[in-house]
């Protein structure tokens, strides 16, 4: 079967040991998380995490089934990349050897609408917002010049329109 | 509300829930909780001798009774030796609470918390996080009511299993207005239990059709007590039975329609029959590797319905036509309801004939002399001595199987044994709890001699607490199960199965208190067997096997059920 990535979001209980009891059952099942991210929701006893899992259509079912049955998670969707709206953040970290590079590292960043957040003598600081492919596409342009540190979120992502993962 | 302590509030929601023993170990850390008991008639507290068989025997208890199992022990060593039962109890869906001491949660007298490594502190919380349903660490005297009563809940409804209570120590000596309620909201937990009526009459008219069912009735069916809804669905089919290891006495074995167990080492009958099916009923079970062999080999022409409790289960390792998701007796009240209206229960069928045909032919021929102490024989004649609804609980390896294969099961309840994890030394301490639970009956533990060393030191609380309960010792000095592996398939290369004629079994049992005998003949077992099971102390029959004997028939490791052999031969 075809092996893609799924984005499934879940609304669980907003206390402590909730993601452990979730990443332990994905580490046991032989599941792998390609990213999560985890915060509060409209409602301040409920978080909500976006996790991104890659794998075939039977797997993506078990992982489903088996964060259901996880007592601390009370609902848990699969997100439709076809109508979702789905962002990351990353920081970017990048050496400027010289003027040259700064002004260039400035241009590119101003194409994909990051943002500089921090300057020093030998480096520069990028925010870049969108989606994964975006934020890729963003780091292999500044590797030429120096990667020096990356802080992605992984992937946060919500339904469009009216269809929502909420608890009433 | 009422004030009270933590630990008095554990006590009063343990009695509210009606427990009657708990199995347990007293330490450091859970010294204010036994400090109540002492107090409390109404609960029995039964002295382990090692955390571990507390934990089998909660189970054991669970098992026998339908109730749950209450073990404790205390923080760090004393939680974790409890891991081992907790996680079979785990595998095989046995509702045990497990409490724990733990080291002070709050600052008392700047005393050490929970996470600065204080003495004896143990995580027992992440530890126990994959073998448990639940766990709960309250860091509040007042949220104990609530906490026990939701985790009595969990772990007795949807698909049952442990849940652990880790109790801090001044959580428990802390006073607090305690509210007691018989509520239980669980927003993420809502365990299905009706089945999909629209599932069941698509069941229903596969199985209407059906020409050759057979029915896989697993632990589910014990769990929900459905034997009778299972009898009475397969009378109406005219479908044979076959059990894994967790359904064992589900369905009455001496039952034209039951076939025996299916498996690893399943019957030969069951196997074949099962590979003729066209549509296969599964209730209750998880299709573990145990039970199908090579799953592509597994009933390939089959249409499947799976009944199960737990959505989980539904796909994990077999793909199934019909899946529907409830509690096994109400679906299978269901079945039987929409199907009676379309069928006539009939006396036989071609379906049937050749069941009994196969069952007459593949039937295990179990003969020898006086002397000959092969163990299919030894169980057999166990069997004919002990009334109907004597609990037997086995240890892991060739025992068990052996008692698998050549026990015949009457009842749900009466066959207790660990099937997922395998966990060798379960049997003794389960027979422990299965005694309390039942104390009318007799309980007897087919043990091993490698599995009996491994919980043997709990003679010592059968003795004190006067829970008698009978051993069998199939004695082949040898890590038997292990040993016939390395004789089929390591050349005889016997690496570390030798246990040497160490100890004395019969001088064992005398030195904790019990009764040791050994036998040599048949006769001796059997007169050996009556008189233990009307002891009023543990009795431990030493009966000395050959190391040579093999569990047969038997389905190699990664073949499918048609790769069964029945002697070493057919390898």
């Amino acid at each position: 079967m075809d092996e893609k990535s799924h984005i499934i979001a879940a609304i669980v209980e907003h206390k402590p040991g909730v993601l452990y009891s979730v990443a332990n059952m994905f580490r046991r099942r032989n599941f792998n998380i390609e990213s999560i991210s985890v915060g509060p929701t409209e409602k301040n006893d409920l978080a909500r995490m976006t996790i991104t899992v890659n794998g075939d259509e039977k797997l993506v079912e078990q992982v489903i089934k088996q964060m259901n049955k996880l007592i601390d998670v009370i609902k848990v969707s699969r997100l439709d990349p076809t109508n979702i709206v789905s962002r990351e953040m990353a920081l970017v970290k990048i050496t400027t050897h010289d003027a040259k590079a700064r002004s260039d590292i400035i241009n590119y960043a101003d194409i994909f609408r990051a943002r500089v957040v921090d300057v020093s003598s030998e480096t520069l600081m990028a925010e870049i917002t969108g989606g994964s492919d975006k934020i890729d596409a963003f780091i292999d342009l500044m590797r030429p010049f120096g990667v020096k540190e990356v802080a992605r979120t992984g992937i946060t992502a919500l339904s469009r329109g009216a269809k929502s993962v909420r608890i009433e | 509300m009422t004030k009270m302590s933590g630990a008095q509030a554990v006590v009063e929601a343990l009695k509210r829930q009606k427990v009657e023993a708990i199995f347990g170990i007293i330490g450091g850390a859970v010294l204010p909780i036994y400090d109540v008991l002492y107090e409390t008639p109404e609960i029995r507290h039964i002295l382990a001798r090692h955390e571990q068989c507390a934990a089998h025997a909660a189970d054991g208890y669970a098992r026998a009774s339908g109730r749950p199992g209450v073990c404790m022990a205390t923080s760090g060593p004393g939680a974790t030796n409890l891991v081992t039962g907790i996680a079979n109890a785990y595998m095989d869906s046995s509702p045990i609470i497990a409490l724990t001491g733990q080291v002070n949660a709050f600052a008392v007298n700047s005393s050490y918390l929970i996470g600065k490594d204080a003495f004896q502190e143990a995580d027992i919380i992440g530890i126990t996080t994959p073998v448990t349903k639940y766990n709960y660490q309250p860091k509040k005297a007042s949220e104990i009511p609530k906490i026990v009563k939701q985790a009595f809940y969990i772990a007795t409804t949807g698909r049952p299993g442990p849940v652990l209570i880790d109790l801090p120590k001044n959580v428990q000596s802390e006073t607090a207005e305690m509210k007691f309620t018989d509520n239980v909201e669980i927003r993420g937990y809502k365990p299905k239990t009706d089945p999909h009526l629209g599932q069941v009459k698509k069941a229903v008219e596969l199985l209407f059709k059906a020409e050759r069912p057979v029915i896989l009735a697993g632990g589910g069916i014990i769990a929900s007590n459905a034997s009778p809804e299972l009898l009475a669905l397969a009378e109406l089919l005219m479908s044979p039975v076959t059990t894994p290891l967790m359904g064992k006495g589900c369905f009455p074995e001496n039952h034209p329609l039951s076939l025996g167990n299916l498996g690893m080492h399943g019957t030969r009958a069951a196997t074949k029959l099962i590979l003729e099916a066209d549509v296969l009923l599964a209730v209750g079970t998880r299709f573990s590797d145990r039970t199908t062999g090579k799953l592509d080999e597994f009933c390939p022409d089959a249409k499947i319905i799976h009944i199960d409790i737990d959505t989980a289960e539904i796909g994990k390792n077999v793909d199934v036509d019909i899946p529907i998701v409830a509690d096994a007796k109400k679906a299978l009240k269901e079945i039987y309801k929409y199907l009676t209206k379309k069928l006539q229960k009939k006396e036989s069928s071609q379906w049937f004939k050749r069941v009994q045909e196969v069952k007459d032919q593949l039937k295990d021929e179990v003969s020898g002399g006086e002397k000959d102490l092969k163990p299919p024989r030894l169980i057999k004649e166990l069997r004919k001595i002990l009334p109907n609804n004597a609990i037997v609980t086995t240890e892991v390896g060739q025992n068990q199987m052996w008692a698998a294969l050549h026990f015949t099961a009457y009842e749900p309840r009466t066959f207790i044994s660990s099937g997922g994890l395998g966990t060798m030394g379960f049997g003794f301490p389960a027979s422990i709890g299965a005694k309390v639970a039942c104390p009318d009956r007799p309980v007897v533990d087919i043990a091993g001699d490698g599995s009996f060393r491994m919980t043997e030191q709990d003679l010592a609380c059968s003795v004190q607490e006067k829970i008698p309960v009978t051993v069998i010792v199939l004695n082949n000095s040898v890590l038997g199960m292990v040993a016939q592996w390395q004789r089929l398939f390591y050349g005889r290369r016997y690496s570390a199965v030798n246990l040497g004629s160490v100890p004395d079994f019969v001088k064992l049992a005398e030195a904790y208190g019990a009764k040791g005998t050994r036998v040599g003949s048949l006769k001796e077992f059997s007169n050996a067997v009556r008189k233990a099971i009307k002891s009023e102390v543990t009795t431990v029959i030493d009966v000395p096997i050959s190391p040579e004997e093999n569990v047969f028939p038997m389905i190699p490791a990664g073949a499918g059920l048609k790769g069964m052999v029945k002697s070493e031969e057919e390898l």
